[in-house]
C-alpha cells in the first residue's frame, strides 16, 4: 500500500461526508478563480500547466525517509505561491483524483479529507508562511512556504485520522501522537527536499520567465531592477 | 550564469543526498518490511485503535500487480516531467529570441549600437526603422 493519503474506505462514512462537505466550497471557489485567471490571462495557461505538472511529478515520487518508511512530497507549495491557494486547490484535487481512480492511492470516499489536507490547508498554510517570510528575500520565503505546505498536509492527515480513530485509552491526544509520529516525522526530510526542489524551479523561472513572475506579483519591479544591474 | 548552474546542481545533489541518507544509515534495519509506505503503517495503527473497523468501500480500480502500479506511478511522473520540460523549453526559447527583438526595435538602447551622427557601423541596420520585425510584435517584455 503506497504512502500518505487516507486509504479508500478508511474513514467512517460520517467523517467522509463531513470532510467532503468542508472541502467542497473551497474547490468550487478554486474552480471559479481558475476560470477567471485563464480568461483574464490566457498567457498564464502554460505556467498553470507547469505548476500542476510539478504537483503531479512530486506526488508520484516515493522517497525513503529516516523513519524507515517511504512517503512522497505534495508539490503544492509552488502553485500556491505562484497562483495563490484557491487555484492550487483545483490542481491538487485533480492530482488526488487521478491517484484515487487509477492508482488505488487515496480514494473517492476519502477524497474530501485528502483534498482538505493536501489541496486546501497545505497551500494556505504554505502561502501564509511565504508571505510572512517574503521580507527575507524570495528564495528563503519560497523554501519556507513549500516546506510548511508539505508538512502541514501530513499534520492535518494525522488530525483527521485521530478524530476518526481515537485511542481506546488515551483518546484523541494519544491517537494524534501515534499518527503524527507515523506521518509527520517521516515527512520532515521530504518537506526539506520539496522546499529545495521548489526553490530550484523558482530559480529557473526567475532566470527564464521573469516577466511571468512579475505579472503574478511574485517578483517585484525593484527585484528585477537590482538584478539587472549585475552584469550578466 | 555558470555560478547559477552550480547552485542548481547543488540543490539537486542535496535532494538526492536526503533521499539516499536513510538507506545508507540503515534506517530500515530491524523492520519486517523496511521502506514501505507510511500509510500502510497508519492502517496498522488504525487496526490497533479500532480493532473492529472494516473499510466500507474499496477502490473502483486497483492495479492488478505491483509492477503495473509502479508503471502507472512512472507514467504520472513522466507526464508531469514532460509538461514541465515543455514549459521551460518554451520560455527559454522565448527569452533567447527576445533580446534580438529589443535591439532591432530600439537601435539606441543596445550597449554596442551607438547612434552616432556619421558612419553607421552596423551594416545590418541601414535605417532607423527595424526591417526584420513585423509591427505586431509586442513591446519589449522584461525591461
Amino acid at each position: 500500500m503506497p504512502p500518505v493519503h487516507i486509504a479508500e474506505g478508511y474513514l467512517p462514512p460520517l467523517h467522509a461526508v463531513a470532510w467532503t462537505a468542508a472541502a467542497a466550497p473551497f474547490i468550487v471557489h478554486g474552480v471559479i478563480r481558475l476560470g477567471r485567471e485563464v480568461r483574464e490571462n490566457p498567457e498564464a495557461k502554460l505556467l498553470l500547466g507547469a505548476s500542476g505538472a510539478f504537483c503531479f511529478v512530486l506526488s508520484a515520487l516515493k522517497i525513503p525517509s529516516v523513519t524507515g518508511s517511504c512517503s512522497h512530497p505534495t508539490g503544492t507549495g509552488l502553485g500556491a505561491i505562484l497562483f495563490r491557494p484557491p487555484i492550487m486547490t483545483v490542481l491538487g484535487t485533480i492530482t488526488l483524483l487521478f491517484q484515487a481512480l487509477l492508482l488505488a492511492h487515496g480514494g473517492l470516499t476519502t477524497l474530501g479529507a485528502n483534498a482538505f489536507s493536501m489541496a486546501i490547508v497545505g497551500p494556505w498554510a504554505g502561502y501564509a508562511v511565504y508571505r510572512a517570510c517574503r521580507g527575507f528575500g524570495l528564495l528563503p520565503a519560497v523554501f519556507a512556504g513549500a516546506f510548511v505546505a508539505d508538512l502541514t498536509t501530513y499534520c492535518v492527515t494525522s488530525v483527521q485520522l485521530a478524530l476518526a480513530f481515537p485511542d481506546q485509552e488515551s483518546g484523541f491526544a494519544g491517537a494524534l501522537a501515534k499518527f503524527g509520529g507515523i506521518f509527520a516525522v517521516t515527512q520532515i526530510p521530504l518537506a526539506i527536499s520539496e522546499g529545495l526542489l521548489t526553490v530550484l524551479v523558482v530559480r529557473l523561472l526567475r532566470s527564464s520567465a521573469a516577466e511571468d513572475l512579475l505579472r503574478l506579483g511574485v517578483l517585484r519591479q525593484k527585484d528585477v531592477a537590482t538584478k539587472e544591474q549585475v552584469p550578466a | 550564469m555558470k555560478r547559477s548552474t552550480t547552485v542548481n546542481l547543488m540543490l539537486l545533489l542535496a535532494v538526492a543526498a536526503l533521499a539516499v541518507a536513510p538507506l545508507v544509515l540503515g534506517s530500515g534495519d530491524g523492520k519486517e518490511e523496511p521502506f514501505t509506505g507510511s500509510d500502510g503503517q497508519a492502517e496498522t495503527a488504525i487496526t490497533e485503535n479500532a480493532p473492529h473497523y472494516e473499510p466500507w468501500f474499496s477502490s473502483l480500480y486497483e492495479p492488478p500487480s505491483g509492477e503495473i502500479e509502479s508503471a502507472l506511478f512512472a507514467l504520472q511522473a513522466a507526464v508531469g516531467a514532460g509538461v514541465l520540460g515543455y514549459y521551460f523549453g518554451v520560455v527559454r526559447t522565448r527569452r533567447r529570441l527576445a533580446p534580438a527583438a529589443v535591439s532591432a526595435e530600439r537601435p539606441g538602447s543596445g550597449p554596442s549600437v551607438q547612434p552616432g551622427p556619421s558612419a553607421p557601423t552596423s551594416t545590418a541596420t541601414p535605417s532607423r526603422t527595424p526591417p526584420m520585425r513585423p509591427p505586431t510584435e509586442p513591446p519589449a517584455a522584461g525591461d
